[in-house]
């Protein structure tokens, strides 16, 4: 080791680094806006924010991958942009996608990356046995990379990243696409290595509770940082300002949800269980005064979390750039047309009979089960929720119920027609919006309305009262010349649901319309689908973020093909209630429920 | 704290190569390219693509009966260029001709075997013309059955209606004047350029596409480390490609090497090795398969089939096409190939075109390197 570099010195040191890329259409766009940054050694950090904001360039940049267009990184020591591979041998990283060969096996993999690390063979022998132990992969040796869970590659790419002993790790989004049982698994193994190990962590996440288990955490968003500081610091700054508001009889949690958001001192309002969680803005002027006032009645404060401070600062930081708004608009609540949710409907009005009736639907792939022996059922209006990890079934399931691809066997009804024989006539009361929002790109908004209209068979006056609706209520006048492939992704979002929504259908489907969108897009997605349930469009819906499950009426979790478990999001809940736990999230019942079923398998497999 | 040790790196090479044999084996499309593809090249070009006439199917119009007009008939039998089929109308000819059931017509009208005897008989020849060159072979082929017929019959006459000059005919070089024995050889180059190129520019995308290339720029690997460990196993393949292709050619066709053995397989390495450049030269500007696998047969395999030779004749191109082809390595590999494989060790084409692959290996490779970076973009 550096005899040179003193304890305090730190791992990492970044000062007003900026990257711009071309946007490929002569111009720049950037990527990163200044940012500065020391991580110190033994610390594990956190770099917390949505998709685009900057996390993976940070990354690549300090790990000498790319040049910054301005500033100053070092690593170790080491001036990164002038050597950027003066570090590489006491660093190791796992890129997204952790970076493996899919047809090498376990062991081939790991005997790769210790090659390339030139680690001794009296190493190997110790650290192979340790790594198997950790991961649990001990079992796969022999087995290709491409084949194993998500999970299972997860940590293999953590592995391979610890064949070598390096002083500094970095994980690009190692938790993205994994189930959470893994995940909570990733990170007991990544505290119990800072722990053993004097290793410094810098681990990038799209979840910002994950954020919590580091020792510091910087947040960030569209290119800059917005805070840093320990989990603590950043919850404070909701501190004071978030509440637990209890949902008025009659009504909804998602749809006081809407109306909260409405309010401009709002923060951030999201369903909790049969309430809302609340969190009031920093005000400007009165802060004190305004927050009292505007807090509902029913009202108890809570303890902030990290996230909760997040909506804090983003709020501010998006007041204090008005121009910045005015890009982000596509995600900024308070513009949504506060006409869009009509007067509450009486919840009585969810007829009984079901919409989709699913009864033991199988489909196999070859010997492959992806979906087995899945039923459920779901109500007009209701909005469902197909919750599970990737490679659940999730989508496979929702392509049989979309008439998309034929089921193996099972019954499978969708708005009274059996999908079996009469998927034509079902799909016409049935709009889906895939994840990839399937538009064509080099038309004009309008005219990517106009086709859908035309493939829906719509004509005369209702192909004008419809396509008239559509434009008003996603707010899509001010964008109708554009080319579709040029307008920003929320306003895609937008559209393809109008052009899904065109023919009127029963039943809206929508393939995780939330992965890799900010956490105000998605306030603003739910409540829009809170406004097309309240009009009795039945929603259903796939997600990976489990605390999106509070929007829905009823939901089911599947992993592995089959259905978990199935209910409100109260009944998912007290799954995992214990006496110690009070108040469990959807994803504590997740990770019960994932459990519960492992050791039932281990009790059948002892048996037999 | 970096070992300089000259261990580390034969070390990396070495699990480098090892990592890309394995996914050489495990993929089955490389298996397919490098075994199954030169062998069914050659067959279709074997036994399909052959650039002579055979058992050409003719009408011939049989208006005239007389042993003469059957004479003719039977020397048209008798050639292993014709099948001829006896028919009694033009009308009923020109309907098999337009169906496409035969290439050609040939016409004996009534007073064929008078005219014939007067010294001034002629036969008439209609030929399918669609495409040009075969219609050109038969045109040629039917004049030889003729004139070989007509000498019979002067010498049993005991006339002669000789023309003043005769054409003697030398072959050198594919004395059978069999195509296949130029295409097979020709082939090499193809297998050659897509083993090489169209392979390693797909699986360098690959590592692109599959993020698999940022956690190895992690590593201490180097950029000269990555490039060799593409090489090897792909030099291999092409080798066994190799292999597989000139034993075909030799068993089932029966094609001649007139050169060294040894020289062939050099010459074949040094041109696989400028296959491999230009493949990972592609490969250092296109990161995903698709573009790659275009761009590796738009710039590699198209020009070595249409330019290099291997089936239209250089010298029969537009001038400005010609100059083209100088820059093309498939040209050189042709000349070698034809050589080796037809005439022997001629050593004035042999080393002039040996050294053009050479500097152009050396160019790619080189260029390959400087442009080879553990950088993302």
């Amino acid at each position: 080791m550096d005899s040179g570099r003193s304890v305090s010195e730190p791992i990492i040191a970044c000062r007003d680094v900026h990257k711009t890329f071309p946007d490929g259409r002569g111009g720049t766009t950037a990527a990163l806006a200044g940012i500065s940054l020391e991580v110190r050694r033994g610390l594990m950090v956190a770099l917390v924010g949505p998709d685009g904001a900057g996390k993976t360039t940070l990354i690549r940049l300090i790990m000498g991958l790319m040049a910054p267009t301005s500033g100053k990184i070092e690593v170790l020591g080491h001036n990164i942009i002038q050597h950027p591979h003066a570090a590489e041998s006491h660093v190791s990283y796992m890129p997204q996608k952790f970076g493996l060969y899919e047809d090498l096996t376990v062991q081939e993999n790991l005997d790769l990356y210790a090659d390339l690390h030139s680690v001794p063979a009296a190493d190997r022998r110790t650290r192979y046995p340790e790594l198997f132990a950790m991961t649990n992969l001990g079992r796969f040796t022999g087995r290709e990379a491409g084949r194993l869970s998500g999970g299972m590659k997860q940590k293999l790419g953590l592995a391979c990243a610890l064949v070598q002993s390096p002083e500094l790790l970095i994980l690009d989004e190692p938790t993205v696409g994994v189930d959470p049982v893994s995940r909570r698994e990733l990170w007991a193994i990544l505290l119990g290595l800072v722990k053993t190990r004097s290793l410094t962590l810098l681990i990038s996440t799209p979840y910002l509770e994950e954020a919590e288990f580091c020792n510091h955490a910087v947040v960030m968003y569209r290119g800059s940082i917005l805070a840093q500081g320990s989990p603590g610091d950043v919850a404070n700054y909701a501190r004071g300002r978030t509440f637990q508001v209890r949902t008025p009889p009659g009504l909804k949690p998602r749809q006081m949800v809407a109306s909260l958001l409405r309010i401009s001192s709002t923060a951030d309002a999201v369903p909790n269980g049969e309430e809302v969680r609340l969190v009031l803005k920093a005000g400007t002027e009165g802060d004190e005064q305004i927050s009292g006032d505007k807090t509902p009645s029913g009202a108890r404060e809570v303890e902030p979390h990290l996230a909760d401070g997040f909506m804090v600062v983003l709020r501010r930081a998006l007041a204090s750039t008005v121009p910045a708004v005015e890009l982000v608009g596509d995600g900024d609540i308070s513009k949504a047309n506060p006409d869009i949710a009509p007067p509450l409907p009486p919840a009585a009005n969810h007829s009984d009979k079901p919409v989709v009736a699913v009864r033991d639907l199988v489909r196999r792939f070859g010997d492959f089960v992806a979906v087995d022996h899945v039923n459920f059922e779901i109500r007009r209006g209701e909005i469902f929720g197909l919750l599970g990890p990737n490679g659940a079934g999730k989508s496979t399931t929702f392509r049989m119920l979309c008439g998309l691809l034929p089921l193996s066997s099972g019954t499978l009804r969708v708005a009274g027609y059996d999908l079996r024989h009469a998927r034509a006539s079902a799909r016409q009361a049935v709009g889906y919006v895939a994840q990839k929002f399937s538009l064509y790109g080099q038309l004009t908004v309008e005219e990517n309305l106009a086709f859908f209209a035309s493939a829906y068979g719509l004509r005369g006056s209702r192909r004008k009262r419809r396509l008239g609706w559509a434009v008003e209520e996603f707010e899509l006048s001010r964008v109708l010349p554009n080319k579709t492939g040029e307008i920003p992704d929320g306003f895609k979002r937008r559209l393809a649901m109008a052009c899904a929504l065109l023919h009127e259908p029963q039943i809206l489907f929508l393939d995780e319309p939330t992965s890799g969108v900010d956490p105000l897009a998605r306030r603003e997605f739910w409540q829009r689908i809170t406004a097309m349930a309240d009009q009795q469009v039945t929603v259903v819906v796939t997600t990976h973020f489990m605390e999106e499950a509070e929007y829905c009426d009823r939901m089911v979790i599947m992993m592995n093909g089959r259905v978990l478990a199935g209910g409100t999001p109260a009944e998912i809940r007290k799954i995992a209630a214990t006496p110690d736990r009070k108040e469990p999230t959807i994803e504590d019942a997740f990770i019960q429920v994932v459990m519960d079923e492992q050791k039932a398998a281990a009790k059948a497999r002892g048996a037999a | 704290m970096n070992h300089p040790a000259p261990l580390g790196k034969l070390r990396r090479i070495v699990a480098m190569s090892r990592k890309e044999t394995l996914q050489m084996i495990r993929d089955p499309s490389s298996i397919a390219l490098g075994i199954v593809l030169p062998l069914l090249l050659i067959l279709l070009f074997g036994y399909g693509l052959s650039l002579d006439a055979h058992h050409v199917p003719v009408a011939v119009v049989m208006e005239d009966h007389s042993p003469s007009a059957q004479s003719v008939f039977g020397a048209f039998a008798g050639s292993r260029y014709f099948l001829p089929e006896a028919v009694n109308s033009m009308v009923e000819a020109e309907k098999l001709l337009a169906a496409g059931t035969v290439d050609g017509i040939v016409r004996l009208r009534h007073d064929f075997s008078r005219n014939l005897r007067s010294g001034h008989a002629n036969i008439q020849f209609t030929v399918n013309s669609i495409d040009a060159n075969r219609s050109r072979l038969i045109q040629n082929y039917a004049r030889g059955v003729l004139g070989v017929w007509l000498a019979q019959w002067e010498l049993t006459h005991g006339r002669s209606y000789a023309q003043p000059v005769t054409i003697e005919q030398q072959v050198w070089f594919n004395r059978s004047m069999d195509s296949r024995y130029f295409l097979v050889p020709g082939l090499l180059v193809l297998i050659m350029t897509l083993i090489g190129a169209l392979m390693t520019a797909l699986v360098v995308a690959r590592e692109w596409e599959r993020g698999t290339f940022e956690s190895l720029f992690a590593t201490p690997v180097q950029p000269s480390e990555i490039i060799i460990s593409k090489i090897v196993p792909y030099f291999c393949l092409g080798m066994v490609g190799l292999a597989v292709a000139v034993t075909a050619a030799r068993v089932l066709f029966h094609v001649p090497i007139r050169g060294s053995l040894v020289l062939l397989i050099l010459v074949s390495g040094l041109y696989l090795l400028v296959a491999l450049g230009m493949g990972l030269l592609i490969s250092t500007r296109t990161k995903n398969q698709f573009i790659a696998s275009q761009a590796a047969l738009l710039l590699t395999f198209l020009p070595a089939m249409m330019l290099s030779g291997f089936i239209f004749d250089i010298r029969s191109m537009p001038e400005a096409i010609q100059v083209i082809t100088y820059l093309l390595p498939a040209r050189y590999f042709v000349a070698l190939l034809q050589t080796l494989f037809l005439a022997g060790d001629i050593w004035s084409v042999i080393l002039p075109n040996a050294a053009v692959l050479v500097l152009m290996a050396v160019i790619f490779l080189g260029l390959t390197r400087r442009l080879t970076v553990k950088r993302l973009g």
